[in-house]
């Protein structure tokens, strides 16, 4: 199966829509070889602004620029942008619904050795929570670019999170098609559901493989607003929903997944897989997959077990 | 517009920051006072916003860094006539658009929220650096508190402006020396202000805040300032015009009962 990191996927779609959409700016925070942005810095030097290490005035001079009818794209790692400029990203993006695209990579465990001070994993609950914004993650390339050029579209603040391990492409490029607020139905079966996001959907079809029944496998790339339609009528359906995400389990997908239910009466339980509101640490991503238990092997453990 | 005619606006603009202040029994009259002869001028002889072309961005404008001093900055769009002076009690009151801090969606004239400070000088340098893009020729200004440059990100936003040349952007810094906790030397001194500034690349101009003649040079010298920003550093004293608020770090942020709101109005030589 091809592999595409979604940030390599977000440089690729960034440097088309450069071109395609005179409106687009891009921003980045001395990371532009990393986060990808230098994709569109090629292609459109005039339009790409490198701000420095200072993530909170880039975040402001990306609101003023949304107020002046342009379309930031403002980028960095993703414990940087949503943590660091957390105050900009809500006092100055979302309070005034203006049309901000933060596009942060590197998020999540699999960010491998550079540890926990840049393993954000606190990043969706943090957004989420903001009023005006909405949240999205890709499971693949394919599905990244279709939502990097989507949000350019859609009118207010984004928050688009993306990582920085190379992983399988599990949708096909030819037919795939983006619908804002729609989870995908990745694997119709029965019994358990496994709701996932970003990286982990691919985990949770791997793991559906090694089972003794077919579950269910949903991917929910728009966290929010989050498809409740889907979620309830899965609930009603199975006998129980496991999410799985490489984020804390507080605040996260499965926070999100538990909202949706909690006044739900015809429903299944819902257990959440996650990092268990803990820092991650060092490692190869494979290595930190399987120590906070978000690898194929123990979602399908887990699963058994229930 | 004379200076008796300046004067005439900036004394209404006082009388209705501190009939604001009251009526809400809550908000900052302090730096709203020591901000109204700069903001009167700025709406009145420099900036060329006016009812036909306000709800557009092809015209100067002004981001309030200092979101703070909404009595001082709504009066002054009051003044202009972009807010019905009538709506100056409804000030923080529920359901008004007269925000404790400005909402650029609830008031055509404001051109950015602002409320946590040194954002709004980063959000004025976005729009500075969008209108070279687009070869906007309008001018940016935004102003800030001496205390507001104890935030970092002022002197981030400070760095990119002199970074990309931006020649059309003003800042200016209210400077009267106080902030809640006291004076801004003994709270944590950002001065000398005009050091720094000129160490971040910018052309710095001091003035006296509160003399028309030596407002008018300020920004006639700043805004002729070419390939890097200019800064100016007003010279003001906070609570100007109400004698027991003049120089007084306690009237930052706090409402005048009946008695200080009449003694306040006689001295600004209002009808109240």
């Amino acid at each position: 199966m091809a592999k595409e990191a979604t940030r390599a996927a977000y440089g690729k779609a960034l440097a088309e829509l450069v071109q395609e959409n005179e409106n687009v700016v891009v921003l980045d925070a001395d990371l532009a070889g990393s986060t990808k942005t230098a994709e569109a810095k090629k292609v459109c030097p005039e339009r790409h602004f490198d701000m420095g290490i200072a993530e909170g005035n880039m975040m402001a001079v990306a609101a003023g620029m949304a107020a002046s009818h342009k379309i930031p794209y403002a980028s960095a790692f993703a414990v940087f942008a949503t943590g660091r400029a957390y105050d900009q990203i809500r006092n100055s993006i979302c309070y005034p619904n203006l049309n901000v695209k933060v596009c942060a990579t590197h998020a999540g465990l699999t960010v491998g050795e550079d540890g926990a001070s840049h393993q954000s994993l606190e990043d969706i609950a943090l957004m989420r929570a903001l009023p005006n914004m909405k949240v999205f993650q890709p499971c693949d390339g394919v599905e990244a670019r279709a939502i990097v050029k989507a949000v350019a579209d859609i009118d207010g603040p984004c928050y688009v999170r993306l990582g920085r391990l190379a992983v399988d492409t599990v949708n096909d490029p030819d037919t795939y098609k983006y619908e804002f607020g729609k989870g995908i139905v990745m694997k119709k079966g029965a019994k358990v559901a496994i709701i996932a996001t970003g990286m982990m959907v691919q985990e949770a079809l791997k793991a559906a493989e090694q089972l003794d029944f077919d579950p269910t496998v949903i991917n929910i790339n728009t966290i929010k607003p989050i498809d409740k339609d889907l979620i309830i009528e899965t609930a009603k359906t199975h006998d129980a929903i496991v999410t799985v995400e490489e984020h804390n389990v507080i605040g996260g997908l499965g926070g999100a997944v538990a909202e949706v239910l909690a006044d739900q009466k015809e429903r299944c339980p819902q257990y959440m897989m996650g990092v268990k509101d803990e820092f991650g640490q060092s490692g190869t991503p494979a290595a930190l997959l399987d120590a906070y238990g978000l690898d194929a092997a123990h979602i399908a453990e887990f699963i058994q077990k229930l | 517009m004379n200076v008796e005619e300046l004067k005439k606006h900036a004394n209404h603009v006082r009388q209705n920051a501190i009939r604001a202040v009251y009526s809400a029994q809550s908000g900052h009259p302090g730096g709203s006072l020591s901000s109204a002869d700069i903001l009167t001028y700025l709406y009145f002889e420099v900036m060329d916003i006016n009812a036909e072309n306000v709800g557009s961005i092809d015209r100067d404008r002004f981001v309030l860094s200092k979101g703070h001093i909404t009595p001082g900055y709504y009066s002054v769009l009051a003044e202009k006539g972009f807010i019905p002076q009538e709506d100056i009690t409804t000030f923080r009151k529920f359901g008004s658009k007269l925000q404790g801090h400005p909402n650029m969606n609830y008031i055509e004239a404001v051109d950015m929220s602002t409320g946590s400070l040194g954002q709004g000088v980063s959000t004025a340098v976005g729009m500075a650096m969008a209108n070279k893009l687009d070869g906007n020729k309008h001018h940016i200004f935004t102003l800030l508190g001496d205390g507001e440059c104890q935030e970092g990100e002022v002197w981030e936003a400070a760095m990119a402006a002199s970074h990309y040349k931006l020649d059309n952007i003003t800042f200016m810094v209210d400077c009267n020396h106080l902030q809640i906790d006291g004076e801004v030397e003994k709270v944590m001194n950002v001065y000398p202000l005009d050091k720094k500034f000129e160490g971040f690349g910018f052309e710095v101009v001091k003035a006296n805040g509160h003399d028309f003649e030596a407002i008018k040079n300020a920004f006639d010298y700043a805004l002729s300032v070419k390939r890097k920003p200019a800064v100016i550093l007003w010279n003001t004293v906070k609570g100007k015009g109400v004698s027991f608020m003049e120089d007084q770090a306690g009237w930052h942020g706090k409402a005048p009962n009946e008695e200080q709101f009449k003694q306040a109005m006689k001295d600004l030589g209002g009808d109240e």
